[in-house]
């Protein structure tokens, strides 16, 4: 045995809220994030001999949670499809320095990059991973990783700036929301 | 594939979504929010349990002979 219980178990627990943050981002939920984070924390725990100490245990858990993800949702199909209007909401901590109408433009702009996107620009952009981390998270090459982010990128600002003040309705809303459901 | 080794050389991703980016800002501070809520406590209990239940068990095996379950 290498690893060392308590110092795996800090290790883990420093890494928690990032690592719930970018499980809300994948399930667009906050109950099925956490019990996404459980899951890995369960798999992780199991696996921890596998793990090196001293190496980056927080790609480490991002890669395990990802992993988890994507094959629970190959398991029980689309249920993830269904629609809930409640992102807002479930933020318990408003970001203050923007606000309520720009934070949710943002989040309806995330919800409408593929997959792909979505998750490379929020592990680089967010979690603050470097694009060789990223890449080996999403299991793709460097290269692909970049070209996700620009693109994510690009598709974000054009998102932004075409939606303008245009489409502040409740009912602009109410229809993007039933469309995208992944984000926070 | 290459191991996590260069990640000291990135930092922080330049593209377009360093901290004075629109794009940048606005996705750390929903990200943020997240993270500011905290770990909830069932998280925390499991991990207490894992843990505990992994001392319990060396533990024991230190005490008895080896290789018995």
């Amino acid at each position: 045995m290498s690893a060392e219980p308590t110092t795996f178990k800090r290790e883990m627990l420093s890494t928690l809220p990032s690592l719930r943050a970018f499980a809300v981002s994948l399930t667009g939920k906050h109950d099925k994030a956490d019990d996404l984070v459980q899951d890995t924390v369960m798999k992780a725990w199991a696996k921890q001999s596998s793990f090196e100490m001293g190496t980056n245990i927080k790609a480490w858990l991002f890669t395990i949670l990802r992993n988890e993800f994507y094959s629970q949702m190959r398991k029980r199909g689309r249920e993830v499809q269904d629609s809930d209007g409640t992102f807002t909401e479930r933020l318990s901590v408003h970001p203050s320095q923007y606000g309520a109408m720009d934070m949710q433009d943002f989040k309806k702009a995330l919800g409408q990059l593929p997959d792909d996107q979505r998750e490379a620009v929020i592990l680089i952009g967010a979690s603050g991973f470097s694009y060789e981390e990223a890449a080996e998270i999403c299991d793709c090459a460097v290269g692909t990783m970049k070209s996700r982010v620009s693109r994510a990128r690009t598709r974000l600002q054009d998102i932004l700036k075409i939606s303008g003040e245009a489409d502040y309705g409740p009912d602009a809303v109410s229809t993007q929301v039933t469309t995208s459901n992944h984000s926070f | 594939m290459t191991q996590q080794r260069v990640r000291t050389q990135t930092g922080p991703a330049d593209d377009g979504l360093g901290p004075n980016t629109d794009i940048g800002a606005r996705l750390r501070a929903l990200y943020g929010a997240v993270q500011d809520e905290g770990v909830p406590a069932q998280l925390l209990d499991l991990l207490e349990k894992l843990d505990s239940a992994e001392e319990a068990q060396s533990a024991r095996q230190s005490n008895s002979s080896r290789g018995e379950e």
